[in-house]
């Protein structure tokens, strides 16, 4: 398919970098916009006029949102490398987990902007979060996908991978390896495989950036 | 091989309807299994041990759950008949879009609607109709939100149309008044066999509110 493709994101969005993995993984050829996320782009704006976010993908003018739908339309769009099961039943339990890291991955994303008690429940759930999927996790040297990566990976991979950065960020342990062997040993094997180590962004850029973030998000609640 | 689909639900259910739905589109037999949601049964706990929430869809003993997953589960796998989602990929992405909406904007502020009173409850009432403007919006002048037919989304939506009642009586307004077409639509889907038998009677599922 030779029609343009254009990612709308932002280097510090987990969210972006879903979708940007799902590209790559499959080598499909693409245009990378950075957005200001506080000075966001007519165009961003004309393309995800709902939720006014990151990422935005653009195919041949026509835009898609949400990363792990873009996620499934890139499965669907450009079928190597395919990042779901052929089986029905293997495809609703992908979806599933897909759904899970969506919903209990917002303790996550809670921890890098709440503070007392509301940054505690994050903590708390983060943590439930966790216990949750080392039970389900893959076994060693595999994926959540099986021999290859696959949509769970994704969707887990970037919770996974700003789960370190926060950690960093505010001083805390939450994903030790001795609490969660199975799921630490994935995250490495995840994040060292070729096409995703080329992909992360730099975590020490990262935490200086939520870092300066933090603190004025704070700075201004208190004003 | 025969197929065994069994459906784990609650009669007023709006995400157990989804799959309702679904299935007499596709004019699945299955075996209808009402739980008690004051004491839910060892086989929803077994079947869904995550969440212990209907619906849960047992298809030849093996559970599927979260009801928008059921609907594609059920469009893949009986998709000889009555496409529940489009085939081109793009309006596909449109549909999980949407149904996505639904399902984190709908449900949230209606239950808000019903379940709070004072400023919160008239925050809910004002989040609710801007919400069902943006899907007004999306649906537009098309009968269905997929465009001819009936899909995904109406799937997604038509459910809570029969707890419309509900919130109507606890907000004390009109949603007709606000969002005609958002009416007009969901009358358009009970004409719909699979809709109309399922949706329960909106002043049955306000009754079953208020004796609970």
């Amino acid at each position: 398919m030779g029609e343009e493709l254009k990612l709308h994101g932002a280097w510090i969005s987990p969210f972006v970098y879903r979708v940007i993995w799902a590209l790559k993984l499959k080598g499909v050829p693409y245009e990378y916009i950075e957005e200001d996320l506080s000075n966001k782009s007519p165009l961003l704006l004309k393309y995800n006029p709902v939720h006014k976010k990151v990422p935005a993908l653009v195919h041949a003018g026509k835009p898609i949102c949400e990363s792990m739908i873009i996620v499934e339309y890139i499965e669907e769009t450009w079928p190597q490398y395919p990042l779901l099961p052929i089986d029905p039943y293997e495809r609703a339990m992908a979806r599933f987990w897909v759904k899970f890291a969506e919903e209990k991955g917002d303790a996550v994303w809670a921890l890098f902007r709440t503070s007392g008690e509301e940054q505690e429940k994050a903590m708390k759930g983060t943590l439930e979060m966790l216990k949750t999927i080392e039970e389900h996790s893959p076994d060693a040297k595999k994926f959540f996908g099986g021999d290859k990566i696959g949509i769970v990976d994704i969707a887990f991979g970037a919770i996974g991978y700003w789960l370190g950065v926060v950690e960093e960020l505010l001083g805390v342990a939450l994903f030790e390896a001795h609490a969660f062997p199975r799921l630490h040993a994935w995250l490495k094997n995840f994040t060292e495989a070729p096409k995703i180590k080329e992909n992360l962004p730099g975590r020490d850029e990262l935490v200086v950036f939520v870092r300066s973030w933090r603190a004025e998000r704070l700075l201004a609640s208190q004003n | 091989m025969v197929d065994e689909v069994v459906l784990l639900d609650l009669w007023a259910s709006m995400f157990g309807m989804r799959v309702r739905i679904a299935l007499a589109e596709k004019g699945v037999k299955y075996e209808y299994m009402e739980d008690d949601w004051r004491n839910k049964s060892d086989l929803l706990l077994k079947m869904n041990p995550l969440h212990k929430k209907v619906p849960v869809l047992i298809h030849n003993g093996k559970p599927v759950c979260e009801s928008l997953i059921i609907v594609q589960y059920i469009d893949e796998v009986w998709k000889d008949k009555s496409p529940l989602l489009p085939s081109d990929p793009y309006q596909r992405a449109q549909a999980r879009f949407w149904a996505d909406f639904v399902d984190n904007k709908v449900y949230g502020v209606s239950r808000r609607v019903w379940a709070t009173k004072g400023e919160e409850q008239e925050a809910a009432k004002q989040e609710f109709f801007e919400i069902f403007k943006i899907l007004e919006g999306e649906l537009g002048d098309k009968p269905y939100f997929g465009g001819e037919t009936f899909g995904f989304v109406d799937i997604a939506l038509v459910t809570f149309y029969s707890w419309f009642y509900v919130y109507e009586t606890f907000g004390k307004f009109s949603i007709e008044a606000e969002c005609p077409t958002i009416i007009a639509w969901a009358k358009r889907c009970m004409q719909k066999e699979s809709v109309a038998k399922t949706l329960p009677d909106q002043k049955k599922v306000l009754e079953s509110l208020l004796s609970s």
